[in-house]
């Protein structure tokens, strides 16, 4: 699964690093750095991370289903 | 009316060509479909990947975090293109829309996007930097290249260059524990683009964590062995340091080369375009079917004076060739004007180092929240009277209340009481740029024939 974060808009709030630890992770206190090429088995993970990233700063292809389910879990409240 | 028609044609059946398939390319393309462009869409591209990310090229894959053949940029949606990947663009026929192809073919255009970036300035000595060991990094290869020899514990590695790309390879070698000495010609690291004052503190933060920093010196020469390895370099200080990995971090020259006699205007500075992304010919006429977009681009900006800004920015890549793609196929009076506040970021030595407008413009910069010394502030810089920049170090929290300060053309100093103000952020200093008076690189253009009937501008593109 491959990804980009737009820098220029992350605030470094770290929700992603903390909803999807094996992908994301702050280096030093604000600079985040990312894996562009995640592993298929962080699908659910990296949905969440994207879907909770308060200024909408990562852009990912092919979630499918993965993203589906964290709207759904989203909306019905979960 | 008729060129109402023309463009209802142009998008339902048209035939647009990107020259240029990484960042701006591909943003382009989805945008063109997005809003509805159903012709055929011909990306060209000399490298022979898909379109890729080239941030974390000096990041994450020299720190081992990803792999430079996995930075492949995620799609928007599904793009209906054909794509010619590995092979050059090396010519434009402007009057037949035609570009030429390495391969000997063409490909006809009605509407033409250039978003052919830069290239890296390479070691101008050709036989030194030809020697094993001297690298430049701009390309995922160039990246896949300098990691795996990083990867074999070189005994030292020498930066040439203390840019933001030589820094955060500088920084990157110090994270795996490998000797890095940094040479830089001016007085410290960052300068051309953040100023003295901003410069001093990436000098202390480079020296804190081991970096041998070399300011105010040049390299004048590399030295291999007799199988062609580097083994040292030799600096204008009369010192000499033994290294065998090099990387030449001194800059990037526009890919512009392939439009020499085209008639458009373009030169080693790039392609001067009208703020909707229009090129402009070498007679300052604006073309109405060729557009620019990213690193490759120069336009001017309402907000900086309408100074023509050419920007290796990538937020300024993906934002240029949106507004490229909408106006390839809008009526002019749906058109939009490119008015993208500069910004970016880098992360070196684990901090954030994050900026917007244009800090080069800075005559004085005042340190406004934080301090210098702590490496975590808020640096805001002032032209003739107001705020036209602003940097922040680990305090990108700042970064959006300074944009629109820019925007609206706010007062410098600013008057307001801000938190954090330490006592060196009570009056602005002198923002230490280095003297713009340095002989130029650009082309020229000279003017011939008496009448005004034969009167002709020529286009002398400039050496790099
Ligand atoms: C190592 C590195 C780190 C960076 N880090 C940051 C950062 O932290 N923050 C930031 O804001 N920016 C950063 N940038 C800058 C950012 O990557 C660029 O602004 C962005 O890539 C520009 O995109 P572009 O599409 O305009 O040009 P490019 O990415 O340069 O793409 C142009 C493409 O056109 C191709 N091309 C050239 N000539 C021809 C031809 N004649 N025919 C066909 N194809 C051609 C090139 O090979 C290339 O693939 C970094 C760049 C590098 C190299
Ligand atoms: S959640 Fe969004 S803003 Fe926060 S660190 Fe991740 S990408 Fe940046």
């Amino acid at each position: 699964m491959r990804l980009v974060v737009d820098l220029n808009r992350c605030q470094g709030y770290a929700q992603c690093a903390f909803l999807a630890p094996d992908v994301f992770a702050m280096h030093g206190d604000e600079a985040l750095l990312y894996n562009p090429h995640a592993d298929d088995s962080q699908r659910e993970h990296v949905a969440r991370a994207v879907a909770s990233c308060p200024v909408q700063a990562i852009l990912v292809d092919d979630l499918g289903d993965a993203a589906a389910t964290v709207k759904e879990g989203l909306s019905s409240g979960q | 009316m008729a060129s109402d028609g023309f463009l209802e044609w142009m998008r339902r059946e048209g035939r647009i060509v990107i020259v240029g398939a990484s960042l701006a390319g591909l943003r382009a393309a989805e945008t063109l479909r997005e809003e509805g462009f159903t012709g055929s869409l011909t990306l060209i591209g000399d490298e022979p990947y898909e379109p890729y990310d080239r941030p974390p090229l000096s990041k994450q894959v020299l720190l081992g975090k990803a792999t430079a053949d996995r930075t492949a940029l995620p799609r928007r949606m599904a793009l209906d293109a054909n794509w010619r990947l590995g092979v050059a663009a090396t010519g434009l026929d402007m009057a037949a829309k035609r570009v030429r192809l390495a391969d000997g073919d063409e490909v006809e255009y009605d509407r033409l996007l250039i978003a052919t970036g830069v290239h890296a300035r390479p070691w101008p000595h050709e036989a030194e930097a030809d020697l094993d060991g001297v690298f430049v990094l701009r390309t995922r290869d160039d990246s896949a290249g300098l990691h795996r020899r990083l990867m074999a514990a070189p005994r030292r590695v020498l930066v040439i260059g203390a840019g933001f790309t030589g820094s955060e390879i500088a920084s990157a070698c110090r994270e795996r524990g490998l000797p890095v000495t940094v040479a830089e010609r001016a007085a410290a690291p960052l300068v051309g683009a953040l100023g003295g004052v901003v410069g001093q503190a990436a000098a202390e933060l480079q020296r804190e964590h081991g970096v041998d920093l070399r300011c105010g010196i040049m390299v004048t020469g590399l030295e291999g062995d007799s199988a062609g390895r580097l083994r040292s370099a030799h600096l204008s200080d009369g010192t000499t340091i033994d290294a065998d990995v090099a990387v030449v971090s001194l800059g990037a020259t526009r890919n512009t080369a392939w439009l020499a006699e085209s008639g458009l205007g373009a030169g080693p500075r790039g392609i001067a375009c009208d703020a909707g992304c229009r090129a402009f010919d070498v007679r300052g006429i604006v073309t109405d079917d060729i557009f620019v977009a990213g690193d490759v681009a120069r336009s001017p900006h309402a907000l900086f004076g309408y100074q023509f800004l050419s920007l290796e920015h990538w937020g300024n890549a993906v934002a240029q060739a949106e507004i490229a793609a909408h106006n390839m196929i809008s009526a002019s009076s749906d058109r939009r004007p490119h008015l993208w506040v500069p910004a970016f970021w880098s992360s070196q030595f684990g901090v954030s180092i994050k900026s917007v407008g244009v800090p080069s413009l800075g005559e004085e910069v005042l340190i406004a929240q934080g301090s210098l010394a702590e490496r975590r502030f808020t640096g805001v810089y002032g032209y003739q009277g107001r705020v036209i920049a602003a940097v922040t170090f680990d305090q990108t929290k700042w970064l959006e209340f300074y944009q629109r300060q820019i925007e609206t053309a706010a007062p410098f100093p600013p008057a307001f009481p801000t938190v954090d103000r330490r006592p060196e952020g009570l009056r602005p200093v002198p923002a230490d740029f280095p003297d713009p008076s340095l002989p130029t690189h650009g082309p020229s253009v000279t003017l011939s024939g008496y009448s005004p009937t034969d009167r002709r501008i020529t286009f002398t593109p400039a050496r790099a």
